[in-house]
């Protein structure tokens, strides 16, 4: 693999005294297509604002972020704002809101390109064509439209072609269908499939739908208040899943339930409080296998070169 | 665009659509006040032409007559046309309170969106000097300026921005506050919006409706405020015309021809009537939740 396009290292983001990200790690390679999976409340968001340096005022992040070499962490906010949307790019989980209701899309994308030495009208000519591309029929029509007189689908269309228009190094997705019906998400996710081919640069999906993570991802990130649990790749984690939370997770998922049941299965129990974490393994409480060894921090076992799981019960 | 879509429309949405204009005036109130205000400004821009008579001349022989063909709204004491004064008035009417209220709001504007969006200890500072401003009583603040800077036209519009800036800031500010944590401005942020730009571009865009109504609504007042001053001789200097010394003649000659004080009476009326009207024919145009009636 090449020099990694994002690579973190031991994050932790704080909210006075929730600690919303705990010393997080994860690295993604240039054409790569990473996930972050977890449920509700496990940091994802968190990481993914941390990812573009957009976290509120009142977090307080450590550790390392680099982009292409370079530590976010470390930036001053004019540094950061430099490279966000030129190197680092955002979808946001819904498009309805993450426009400006009062300008027409045309005038928000020529407006994304500021930073671009180019007239207005090649501006608005590269917003066209990325339109295009991104599948909205009838691009130059769709530029002069305000976002609500869009549909959902063509709404996340643009907000994707609004994060590619300065080709960015890292794209970011939080939660990019989770506000679709499910047709509409089914072709998001093709659209994402298809770009991922010409998208030279690497895409960072942050979601709690594990049928998005098998649908486009190449390696995947599970995440439990706060923790990455265990990584590895797909097929590593949908086959072989080793911690008792992604095993837990993935039989939770609907889809993997193939007989009528009368009861869905959960995961019993709720995530630890997080002003106050254990300090071993922060799923003991709700695991099955949970031992007296769990009340210890749990190793970080390497089972393969893309495969580990932070669980005290693994073994290699 | 179908129904179905109109019907997902946010409130601020709505108040972009170029709609607005249509709305407004097929409102009967808000048309009417919509007329009554551009005839005021149609007469103030064309004084000169429209007035039968000089404002200042005088003709001390035919003082204080009664409304006839050659002087529709009577002279004054000194023999002057009223209705050319008036119409003369108009000018200094809506000179000074669209003037004011126009720094005012500019002023508001900027001062809101930097109290909204920038740091919490500026907030904080920029609270408190709206909250001393509007603490002053505005008729003894305005006194008190007056005594210093003397009167005149330029101290009256001080006078009226300096007590109407903490309004139009704490409209504007309360409405940033609440769209500064949009995902539409995390979206522009996340593109690497700089601050001006996203006070500028995006949020300027989104506050400025809820402005303009207020702002409708706030020149009569400052119509009457000026008057008012005036009357009291401490706004416009006579013989300049203004709606207030025009009223202050009328009072003096009460007895001998009460014609003079109705005259002075009506234009007060009817702008104030007028700009308040347009500024609720506004608010209902721009604002579509009180919208009863489907589109």
């Amino acid at each position: 693999m090449s020099d990694p396009v994002l690579q973190v290292r031991d994050l932790s983001v704080r909210y006075g005294p929730v600690q919303a990200v705990r010393g997080v790690s994860l690295s993604a390679a240039r054409g790569e297509v990473v996930g972050i999976v977890g449920e509700s409340g496990c940091g994802k968001s968190t990481l993914a604002s941390a990812l573009i340096g957009l976290n509120p005022p009142s977090a307080r992040a450590t550790g390392q972020i680099a982009i292409e070499g370079r530590d976010l962490v470390a930036m001053t906010e004019a540094e950061r704002r430099a490279l966000r949307g030129d190197r680092v790019a955002m979808v946001f989980q819904d498009p309805m809101t993450a426009f400006n209701p009062v300008l027409t899309l045309g005038a928000q994308l020529v407006d994304f390109q500021h930073r671009a030495p180019l007239t207005k009208a090649e501006k608005r000519a590269r917003a066209a064509a990325m339109l295009a591309r991104v599948g909205l029929p009838d691009p130059e029509l769709a530029l002069t439209r305000y976002v609500h007189e869009l549909s959902g689908g063509m709404r996340q269309r643009a907000a994707i072609a609004a994060a590619l228009m300065m080709q960015p190094a890292l794209l970011i997705a939080d939660e990019p269908t989770t506000a679709l019906d499910v047709t509409m998400e089914a072709q998001i996710l093709h659209l994402l499939r298809e770009l991922r081919r010409d998208h030279d640069g690497a895409i960072v999906i942050i979601t709690h739908h594990l049928g998005v993570v098998g649908e486009l991802c190449d390696r995947v990130y599970v995440m439990y208040a706060g923790q990455v649990v265990e990584e590895g790749t797909v097929d590593e984690i949908y086959h072989d899943p080793r911690h008792p939370y992604t095993a837990a997770l993935i039989s939770c998922d609907p889809a993997h339930i193939a007989d009528r049941a009368e009861v869905l299965p959960t995961i019993p129990g709720r995530l630890p409080d997080l002003t106050d974490p254990p300090a071993g393994c922060a799923f003991a409480a709700r695991c099955t296998l949970a031992t007296q060894r769990c009340a210890e921090p749990p190793p970080r076992v390497v089972l393969s070169a893309t495969h580990a799981a932070l669980c005290h019960e693994v073994r290699p | 665009m179908s129904s179905v879509a109109d019907a997902a429309v946010p409130p601020v949405a709505r108040a972009a659509s170029a709609g607005a204009l249509w709305r407004l005036m097929s409102d009967p109130m808000g048309a009417g006040g919509a007329v009554i205000v551009v005839s005021f400004v149609l007469l103030a821009l064309f004084a000169p032409w429209v007035a039968p008579y000089d404002p200042l001349k005088l003709d001390v022989l035919n003082k204080l007559q009664g409304p006839s063909l050659a002087h529709l709204a009577g002279t004054d004491q000194l023999g002057r046309d009223t209705l050319s004064r008036l119409i003369w008035g108009s000018r200094t009417a809506l000179g000074i309170s669209l003037t004011a209220t126009g720094v005012a709001g500019a002023i508001g504007l900027v001062l809101g969106l930097i109290a909204g969006y920038g740091p919490r200890w500026l907030d904080g500072a920029l609270v408190l000097v709206f909250d001393s401003l509007s603490s002053l009583p505005m008729i003894l603040f305005a006194l008190a300026v007056i005594t210093v800077l003397g009167p005149g036209t330029t101290t009256l519009i001080l006078v009226i921005v300096l007590v109407s800036i903490p309004g139009y800031a704490r409209l504007i500010r309360a409405q940033t506050l609440t769209l500064k944590t949009a995902d539409f401005v995390q979206a522009e942020r996340s593109m690497g919006a700089s601050v001006p730009r996203i006070l500028g571009r995006h949020l300027l865009p989104n506050v400025v409706g809820p402005l303009v109504i207020v702002l409708s609504m706030d020149v009569p007042v400052v119509i009457m405020l000026e008057a008012g001053l005036s009357y009291l001789n401490l706004g416009v200097r006579p013989p300049t015309p203004s709606w207030g010394n025009i009223l202050y003649d009328g009072y003096n000659s009460l007895r001998q021809q009460p014609t003079l004080v109705i005259a002075a009476g009506v234009p007060l009326v009817l702008s104030t009537i007028g700009f308040t009207f347009l500024g609720e024919g506004l608010r209902d145009a721009l604002d579509p939740r009180l919208q009863v009636r489907p589109r």
